[in-house]
């Protein structure tokens, strides 16, 4: 068995990846699953990181973080989020079987991206809950 | 579960090799990532502790070609065969589509083989999901030790103790030779790919 998500509905996250995130000033925004697979990326073309080794460490690290949460009684931790010298990955879930990982330098601040993540997350779960197209 | 992508014409397809602590998993993907290193393009990852042990996961992405117009992006993982790290391990296994347990053919480990297969058993179960539904392969590992008087389980031995029902295609291997490693891998992948095929058009 394998999912599919329909092209409209990729094309519709992906101008919300876009719109919402990366014309922010955001260096990379990707969707993936728990399981690591990748649904969507967008990038500001600057630099181009192994998304994929980053998909399978950001799923492997949100699970460790979840269980974590469950040892210590709490259902999950509502900021994720790691601290560079200029580059910083923040992650946010979208519903429950997806992760949505964002790469931003300092320019960008926490507070504002946090807001616009989550709006993005909204519209997101929006267009994977609707019908899957032809 | 594998990803389609209509976009981009790609499906992603997880592969996980299970097995008992040493028995050869990270060795089985470190010899393909020798062998393909012009087609794979980043590096291995490797979650490890100081003496080389799995820790987390190891994690090598890798085309195979195409189908029906499709790019297959092939995810090999292992995880940590150690008892201790049971919740990584299972947290490895989530969307798994297809298993390669790596056996460790040395008499004195047959009860860890054992334990190990019940244990990804019991973790699939916490998924919903059943071993005998998902694609297997079995590999025996480090045949070579034979030449070395180590004395070992035969085949016929290992088959009885861990594919009497569930009758998985098996291989005696040598991953540190790289013997059987591929065709381990290849099977794997065409036992895979029928029940993702169906969903492309
Ligand atoms: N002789 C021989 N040794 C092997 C073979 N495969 C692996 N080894 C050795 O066995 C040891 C353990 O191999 P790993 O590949 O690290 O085992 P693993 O299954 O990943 O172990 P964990 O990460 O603890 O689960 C290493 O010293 C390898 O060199 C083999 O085919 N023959
Ligand atoms: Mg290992």
């Amino acid at each position: 068995m394998a999912f599919v998500v329909g092209e409209n509905q990729l094309n519709e996250i992906e101008n919300t990846l876009q719109k919402d995130i990366i014309d922010l000033g955001v260096k990379c925004v990707v969707l993936i699953d728990m399981a690591g697979n990748i649904l969507a990326t967008r990038d500001d073309g600057a630099r181009k990181h192994d998304i994929y080794s980053l998909a399978a460490l950001a799923a492997g690290n949100f699970g460790a973080v979840s269980a974590m949460a469950k040892i210590i009684g709490e259902d999950e931790f509502s900021l994720l989020f790691h601290k560079g010298k200029s580059e910083n990955i923040h992650f946010s879930k979208v519903m429950d079987e997806f992760l949505l990982v964002t790469i931003f330098s300092n320019e960008v601040s926490l507070g504002f991206l946090r807001l616009k993540v989550s709006e993005a997350v909204a519209r997101i779960s929006e267009i994977l809950s609707s019908p899957v197209d032809g | 579960m594998a990803f389609i992508n209509p976009k981009t014409r790609e499906v992603q397809i997880k592969i996980v090799y299970y097995g008992p602590g040493r028995g050869g998993k990270t060795t089985n993907l470190e010899y393909i990532y020798k062998k393909f290193n012009e087609r794979i393009k980043t590096e291995m990852v490797s979650l490890k502790t100081h003496g080389d042990r799995t820790l987390f996961f190891d994690f090598l992405p890798f085309d195979v070609g195409r189908i029906m117009g499709y790019d297959i992006r092939v995810q090999l993982y292992t995880v940590p065969g150690q008892v201790k790290y049971d919740s990584t391990r299972k947290l490895v296994l989530r969307g798994v589509d297809g298993i390669v347990f790596v056996a460790d053919c040395m008499a004195i480990v047959r009860k860890k083989n054992m334990l190990s297969l019940k244990n990804l058993y019991e973790n699939l179960s916490g998924y919903n999901r059943s071993i005998f539904k998902i694609p297997l392969v079995m590999q025996y590992n480090k045949i070579d030790l034979a030449d070395e008087g180590i004395p070992l389980l035969s085949p016929q031995t290992l088959d009885r103790d861990l594919n009497a029902q569930l009758k998985a295609p098996s291989f005696v291997a040598s991953a540190i030779k790289g013997y059987n490693v591929i065709k381990t891998m290849k099977k794997i992948i065409m036992l895979t790919m029928p029940t993702i095929q169906g969903q492309l058009r």
